[in-house]
This record gives structure tokens, C-alpha cells and sequence, in this order.
């Protein structure tokens, strides 16, 4: 799986969604991706890419989108 | 001052009167603010006679008692700009604050609290050991005061476990898995204070099983009262963890759900600081005349970060005693305070009348 399928598939399996839903998706606009849900996403996104981000990253990770560039800061090739 | 500025400053370095500088003309247009997008706070500030021109210093803007939020719904945005609703489960039976935010306000919320516990912590994400069961999510859509906590300190930590099972009885295994996985490093060890000494501290103790966590910080909240009702002094719970697990660094806080974000730490004398991101002013429970270093009385709150809701000016139920001013052997700068448990329930009745129809 390359490093794109790996991100797609943590917000697929968390929040139940299939790939179209993805673009655009934003922290808060479905039940699923709440501070919970945050937390649980971000945990694994820090074992698949095996990285650790910073608290006020993990603050700034609110969209699907956003993701990529923070990913990026920690040299994950997306 | 916006309070992206304010984020970007260190949380205790300022002294009181520079504080009162930044916050007086802050407070005064966000009372102004709340006066022109709440209506609710415009009749409360009619009624107590409110005249911004007579505005001279910060104890001269006008407070909310926390019992209105518990009857009333505060809000300074229009209901499209909702983007969470906090609610606060107080004691069992009573009626629950509902705290209305906006996108900024719960972002400062959060950043505010990164700031003031990386003074106590540093800034990287610890492993969290939570003494609570995981059971307290149960019910995604309203969970308490107490699982708020636990998700708003999760924040800064990482691979979070869980002491106690769905039943709360106290998971030796996993404890242990977990001191052994993190020997040597820096841990958190986060809980409610009643439950770390109940579900923690006496439960382990009757298993007669020890851990060594001289490598954790214990952050608790939550208030003394169950404590109280067992005579167990801070001094006391503070010894029980530095004998029983060989713990020093033990950090009370005290905070609300009607402000979020800024709470008060407890520095390694024992003392509540407030830092630039919040003040109190104690209050003389019969005149509500302000109360100077030594004379208990009850906690007023001031937060810059309550913008959606008029709730930067508080008037607690709790009582409490200011310390000192920009003194404390710490080092950080501001007021520093002691708080003494809920005011009696005739006192509160009292507090609000003055606000009644």
C-alpha cells in the first residue's frame, strides 16, 4: 500500500467512509470524527507512518486535507 | 490585544499590574461585546446597573454567578456558528452548564491549556496512564465532566491506558505492562484526585501490589470535597504517592467547564497559580467586596478566551483564599491562591438573587 492508500484507509476504517467522502472532509462535520475520534486517528497515523507529532499539530490536523501537509513536516511522503 | 499574541507569550512571566494593563480595556470591550450579541447578558448587566464609563479597573467589570449558565442558554454567536456545545455534570442531581463554542474560542481553549501544561510538563507527548475506565465514553454523544477531562489531557499524551476495566476495579496486568513498557521515561499519570486515591492508591494497596512511577507526573482534578469527606489533606496525598509509588511530582488543578482551557496549576508549593491566560479576584461572600492576600472568600474567574459565550467573568461557588501576588518561591509571576471547597448551598441561593427576575 503506498503511503496515500495507508492515509485514506485510517480515516476509511475510522470513520466509515468510503473514498469518495474523503476530499474535503473537515474535523466536527460528521458524528464519527470527534475529539474522540480525533485522538484514535491520530494514534494511528503515528504508528503507520511511525512518526510523533506535536501536540499543537495534532490541534491543526482538522481536515483531511491538512493532514498532508502536516504528514509531510515529519517527512512522510504523501 | 488578540489573543493569538496572547498565545504566543510565555504563561507566567507577567507581573499583576502589567497583567491588569492588558486585561482591563480587553475585558471592557468584551463585556461591551457580549452586552451587543447576548441578550440575556444585556438584561443580567441592566440589572446590576452596569455603566462601562465607570469602568476603572478589572474588578469593576461585572460577573455572571456560574448558576446561570446551569438556567440559561449563553450565547454571544448565532446558532449556525455552534461548532460544541461543552456541558459541565456538576454534582450529581443538579442541573448542567451548557457552554456554547465557536471554532476560535475552542481552539484557544485547547492551545491555552498545550501552554500552561507544557510549563508543568514540557512539550512533548507523554505516555498517559488514566485512572478511569473506559467506560466513562460510554455514551459518545454526552459524556461527563469527567471523560471531557480525560479527552482534553489526551491532547498531550500518547498510547493512553487505562487503569481500572469496564467494571472499575483496578487492572493490575495492564498497570504493569504499562511501567514496564515506559521504565525510566517520562509518564503521565492523569485522573480525577478522588479516583486515583480510591481506584489507585487504596486499591492497589489492597491487592498488595507496588509500581515503581518515580519516573510520573500526576496531574488531578476535580475538587477536594470526596477527599475532604475521607480527612485526607493534600499534604497527605501527596505523601501517599511519593511513598507508595515513589511519585514527587504531583500537580492538583483546579478548573470548569464554563472556562475551559485556562486552568490553575498547582506549582511544587502547593499553590494555584493563575496564569496571563485567566485571573481571579476573591470576593467577601457577604458584599462581594474584593478580599485582600489572607482573607478567604469566594473565586471569581476572569478568561480572555470566552468570546462565544459571556462567560469571561464568573462568579464561582467556590471559596478560596489569594496567597500572594507575583511572589510565589516558584517563581511564576501573578496571583497565586488556595481553594477551600464549595461555598454553603443558602450562600449560593443568596449569590443569585441578586441576579433573579
Amino acid at each position: 500500500m503506498t503511503n496515500r492508500e495507508q492515509y485514506d484507509k485510517a480515516f476509511m476504517d475510522n470513520f466509515k467512509l468510503a473514498r469518495e467522502q474523503l476530499a474535503g472532509l473537515k474535523y466536527r462535520s460528521i458524528r464519527l470524527w470527534d475529539s474522540m475520534g480525533h485522538m484514535t486517528l491520530m494514534e494511528e497515523m503515528e504508528d503507520k507512518f511511525d512518526i510523533t507529532m506535536s501536540t499543537p499539530d495534532i490541534l491543526e490536523f482538522n481536515s483531511y486535507e491538512k493532514g498532508f501537509a502536516i504528514l509531510r513536516k515529519y517527512g512522510v511522503d504523501i | 490585544m488578540d489573543y493569538s499574541k496572547w498565545l504566543s507569550c510565555e504563561p507566567y512571566e507577567w507581573k499583576q499590574k502589567e497583567k491588569e494593563t492588558v486585561y482591563l480595556p480587553y475585558f471592557t470591550r468584551l463585556t461591551e461585546l457580549h452586552r451587543r450579541r447576548c441578550g440575556l447578558y444585556g438584561r443580567a448587566l441592566a440589572k446590576l446597573g452596569y455603566e462601562p464609563l465607570h469602568t476603572n479597573c478589572l474588578q469593576d467589570i461585572p460577573m455572571l454567578p456560574i448558576l446561570l449558565f446551569k438556567h440559561m442558554e449563553l450565547k454571544s454567536i448565532m446558532d449556525d456558528e455552534i461548532f460544541k456545545i461543552l456541558v459541565s455534570s456538576g454534582t450529581s442531581g443538579q442541573a448542567v452548564s451548557q457552554i456554547f463554542l465557536d471554532a476560535a474560542t475552542a481552539r484557544n481553549q485547547q492551545l491555552t491549556l498545550f501552554k500552561i501544561v507544557k510549563n508543568f510538563l514540557g512539550a512533548s507527548r507523554l505516555p498517559m496512564m488514566i485512572i478511569d475506565s473506559p467506560s466513562v465514553f460510554k455514551d459518545r454523544e454526552k459524556f461527563t465532566a469527567r471523560g471531557a477531562a480525560i479527552l482534553g489531557f489526551s491532547m498531550f499524551a500518547k498510547h493512553r491506558c487505562y487503569a481500572l476495566d469496564d467494571t472499575m476495579k483496578v487492572d493490575v496486568g495492564r498497570i504493569g505492562r504499562f511501567a514496564e513498557e515506559n521504565r525510566g521515561k517520562p509518564v503521565l499519570i492523569f485522573g480525577f484526585t478522588f479516583m486515583i486515591w480510591k481506584y489507585f492508591c487504596r486499591a492497589l494497596q489492597e491487592q498488595h501490589v507496588s509500581f515503581d512511577f518515580s519516573n510520573a507526573y500526576v496531574l488531578h482534578g476535580g475538587g477536594w470535597k470526596k477527599m475532604q469527606d475521607c480527612a485526607v489533606s493534600p499534604d497527605a496525598y501527596k505523601r501517599r504517592l511519593k511513598d507508595q509509588f515513589g511519585i514527587d511530582r504531583v500537580h492538583n488543578y483546579y478548573g470548569m467547564a464554563e472556562q475551559t482551557g485556562c486552568i490553575y496549576m498547582e506549582c511544587e508549593y502547593g499553590h494555584f497559580h493563575a496564569s496571563i491566560f485567566s485571573d481571579i479576584i476573591i470576593r467577601n461572600a457577604r458584599d462581594f467586596s474584593v478580599c485582600p492576600v489572607g482573607l478567604p472568600g469566594i473565586i471569581q474567574v476572569l478568561s480572555p478566551i470566552a468570546v462565544s459565550y459571556p462567560g469571561h467573568s464568573i462568579l464561582t461557588e467556590d471559596m478560596g483564599t489569594l496567597l500572594g501576588i507575583d511572589d510565589c518561591p516558584c517563581g511564576r509571576k501573578g496571583k497565586y491562591f488556595s481553594v477551600a471547597g464549595r461555598i454553603p448551598a443558602a450562600e449560593i441561593r443568596g449569590c443569585s438573587d441578586i441576579y433573579g427576575e
